[in-house]
């Protein structure tokens, strides 16, 4: 195997909980990436699926370089990103990049969209230079499928799909290596959600991209996904391949993520397992003993609360459950 | 036999578009016209909206994002706000009642003992200044003469007939103290008090995780069960619909394009959009490759194309469908699709 061209080593990422306003004081910490690994190869689709502050985007954030971490290591091409500085430190923010959830927010409302798309070269001027950086930010609005002649327009001007186009032109503008995706797609519709899906597969294709890719949508992830890596509470208890997670789970969690996703198709009605969890995410200020995932289990012993379960290959793929067993009929195979 | 309200001469009319209505429906709407007049222009949003739900059945809406549900599920209820809203047309029973010429004293009744909403956004639609106990026992006292004591107990079990843990302990607790799920119970469970013979349920799980969702979505099943309700769920999300829809109409630009039983529209949809979502649709128990699109976007309301409004964007269209607006023909009994060529698609599969 070629050499992962990102690297994730127990990283660890607390955020304070502060109370008092002039004197404040640490009270305890959200510990929202709580040792996390996993490696990247290149032209490969990392999916991060889980629930609603699991962690998914302030690891984006750290993989960024946003955030710093509070430990553990992340390496791009085997340099770790942390340890960077000024002409590395440039290289990294070119060579990776990052697509955001929401196209109404994330792109400036006073831009137009060719300054919107050509502003990384204004920080990298080496790699357009100025008089062909018109041409350059047309070329890149083409490739995404927006017209070129809207150069002059601005963000409110475009729907949500084309404005999430804008985000990946942009992010294309350096020809970075990696692109961090958080929740692209989430905010579109069925229709326009495919288009962009589609979009991103073929610019991976043909830059030789490699993605992690994060979403909370299962059926979208597995769509773009090579490898999928399923958190929890800061961490992730399951990760494999596509067909791995998708058609043997071993970790009750991931069973019951796939088991309470709607198909749509109402012969389906009736004939899957159903799995339904009780209770809601545990705050992760104060995450359970052992392991996180024991007080919605409905396989938790006493060993769950005393020992924390290790992410270890014991069936095929890493699985962080004492008790990690396959399970039929999760997700139906189709005619 | 029910008329139209035509909003031009304020009168009753035979309605021009008959709907598969039938006589035990508890809510229907018929040939549905709504405008938001805006300084930005007219905007058309809801073109003749037909639909109706029966006791102890669930009716989905389904449509992307600004096709209109919303809209219809507010001027169902009246609560739209006029101006910029005008109900321009159409018609909307309740047990054969119509609503949209009642007076206002009698639409406030209907609001909550007839028909129920709840809504996507549960923390918006709670009051946050008011304990969720006392926004629930509150109704009851008002609208069922209720003791103070007798008010607490019976939203004490209102809370608990939609598992909310210790709730009577929770009663005092403000909005904000819930979680996202634990709110859209509580909002449920306000929506339920007057015991409505309807609830009109706008997204209730789309702003909730996966697991969440689960557990909403068997809670609205169990509780639709028991008491007989109709329910409205309106919703984009076809997985959803596919798992508790009786039966579904489909949404385009203020038209219901599709409407049938739901195993029938996914077995063999009848109009050219419902092919298309399905066919755009990522699965989780497929590993596709390239999702078939649908070209282009949904049509700015305030400039609706000519004729079928769906045909800048249909692989089928033809010259007619430019110049003509399709109207919605029986396929069925129960079925309905406003498509030209609703007979040619349907021949090909
Ligand atoms: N800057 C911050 N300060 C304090 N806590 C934070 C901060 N950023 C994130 N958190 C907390 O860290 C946890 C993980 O948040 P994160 O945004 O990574 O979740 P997520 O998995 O992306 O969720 P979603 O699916 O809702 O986007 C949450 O509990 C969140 O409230
Ligand atoms: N208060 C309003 N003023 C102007 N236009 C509105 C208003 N409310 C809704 N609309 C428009 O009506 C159309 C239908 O909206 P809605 O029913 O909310 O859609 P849906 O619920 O199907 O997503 C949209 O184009 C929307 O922009
Ligand atoms: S370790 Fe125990 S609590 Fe955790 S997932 Fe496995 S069985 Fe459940
Ligand atoms: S009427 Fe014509 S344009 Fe409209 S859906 Fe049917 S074939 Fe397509
Ligand atoms: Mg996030
Ligand atoms: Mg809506």
């Amino acid at each position: 195997m070629s050499e992962p061209i990102l690297e994730v080593t127990d990283l660890v990422k607390h955020f304070p909980v502060q109370v008092g306003v002039l004197f404040k004081r640490t009270v305890g910490h959200v510990r929202a990436v709580d040792g996390v690994s996993f490696s990247l190869a290149r032209g490969e689709t990392l999916g991060v699926v889980g629930e609603s502050g699991c962690g998914k985007s302030t690891l984006a954030q750290v993989l960024m370089r946003l955030e710093r971490a509070t430990s553990g290591s992340v390496t791009f091409e085997g340099r770790d990103i942390f340890s960077l500085r000024g002409q590395e430190l440039r290289r990294l923010r070119r060579d990776v990049q990052i697509v955001l959830q929401d196209p109404y927010t994330s792109l400036n409302p006073r831009m137009t969209v060719g300054d919107l798309v050509g502003e990384p070269y204004e920080i990298h001027a080496d790699v357009a230079p100025r008089g062909e950086r018109r041409r350059r930010v047309q070329e890149l609005l083409e490739l995404v499928g927006l017209n070129p002649e809207h150069i002059n327009r601005y963000p409110h001007q475009f729907s949500g799909g084309q404005r999430q186009r804008i985000g990946i032109a942009r992010a294309l503008a350096l020809r970075p290596k990696v692109i961090i995706c958080d929740e692209p797609v989430s905010a579109l519709d069925v229709s326009v959600q495919a288009q962009v899906m589609n979009l991103l597969g073929e610019l991976q294709t043909r830059f030789d991209l490699s993605y992690v890719f994060i979403a909370h949508d299962l059926s979208v992830v597995r769509h773009l996904s090579t490898r999928v890596a399923v958190m929890y509470l800061g961490k992730i208890v399951e990760i494999g391949t596509d067909d791995q997670i998708y058609e043997h789970p071993t970790h009750p969690y991931t069973q019951a993520l796939l088991s309470a996703v709607p198909l749509p198709d109402p012969e389906q009605r009736g004939r899957r397992e159903v799995i339904r969890l009780t209770g809601d995410v545990p705050s992760p200020v104060d995450p359970p003993s052992g392991c996180r995932f024991r007080t919605r289990c409905w396989k938790a012993q006493d060993l769950c609360a005393q020992e924390e379960p290790p992410l270890v290959d014991r069936l095929g793929h890493p699985s962080a459950c004492h008790f990690a067993e396959e399970r039929p009929r999760i997700v139906p195979t189709s005619a | 036999m029910s008329t139209v309200y035509d909003g031009e001469s304020g009168e009753f009319v035979p309605p021009q578009e008959i709907a598969a209505a039938q006589d035990e429906s508890l809510l229907q709407v018929l040939g549905l016209q709504v405008e938001f007049r805006t300084r930005d222009g007219v905007a058309k949003v809801l073109n003749g909206v037909s639909y109706h739900v029966n006791a102890g059945e669930t009716l989905a809406v389904l449509g992307e994002s600004g096709s209109g549900k919303s809209v219809t599920a507010q001027a169902i209820m009246g609560i739209l706000d006029t101006p910029p809203a005008f109900v321009t047309g159409g018609s909307v029973t309740f047990k054969g009642e119509e609503l949209l010429t009642a007076s206002a004293e009698r639409r406030r009744m209907v609001r909550g003992e007839g028909i129920a909403m709840i809504f996507q956004d549960a923390l918006s639609a709670l009051n946050p200044v008011f304990t969720v106990g006392f926004q629930i026992a509150e109704q009851l006292r008002l609208r069922r003469g209720m003791g103070k004591a007798q008010a607490r107990a019976a939203a004490i079990e209102l809370l608990e007939q939609v598992r909310i843990p210790h709730a009577a302990g929770r009663f005092g607790d403000y909005p904000h103290q819930f979680s996202g799920g634990m709110r859209q119970r509580v909002m449920i469970a306000m929506a339920l008090a007057l015991d409505p013979e309807v609830l009109i349920a706008d997204e209730p799980t789309t702003a909730l995780d996966v697991t969440v969702q689960a557990q909403i979505m068997d809670l609205l099943a169990e509780i639709q069960r028991e008491r007989a309700m109709g329910l409205v769920l309106i919703t984009h999300d076809l997985g959803v619909v596919a798992e508790v829809a009786d039966r579904i109409a489909v949404m385009y630009a203020g038209r219901i394009v599709e409407s049938g039983g739901a195993r029938e529209i996914y077995r063999r949809p009848g109009h050219p959009y419902t092919v298309a979502l399905l066919e755009s649709l990522p699965r989780l128990d497929l590993k596709g490759q390239q999702l078939n699109t649908i070209k282009g976007l949904p049509p700015s309301l305030t400039d609706i194309p000519p004729g079928c409004p769906f045909h800048p964007r249909c692989r089928l269209a033809q010259d007619i469908c430019r110049r003509q607006v399709p109207e919605p023909v029986p396929l069925d009994a129960a079925r309905s699709s406003a498509c030209h060529f609703t007979g040619e698609l349907m021949d090909r599969v």
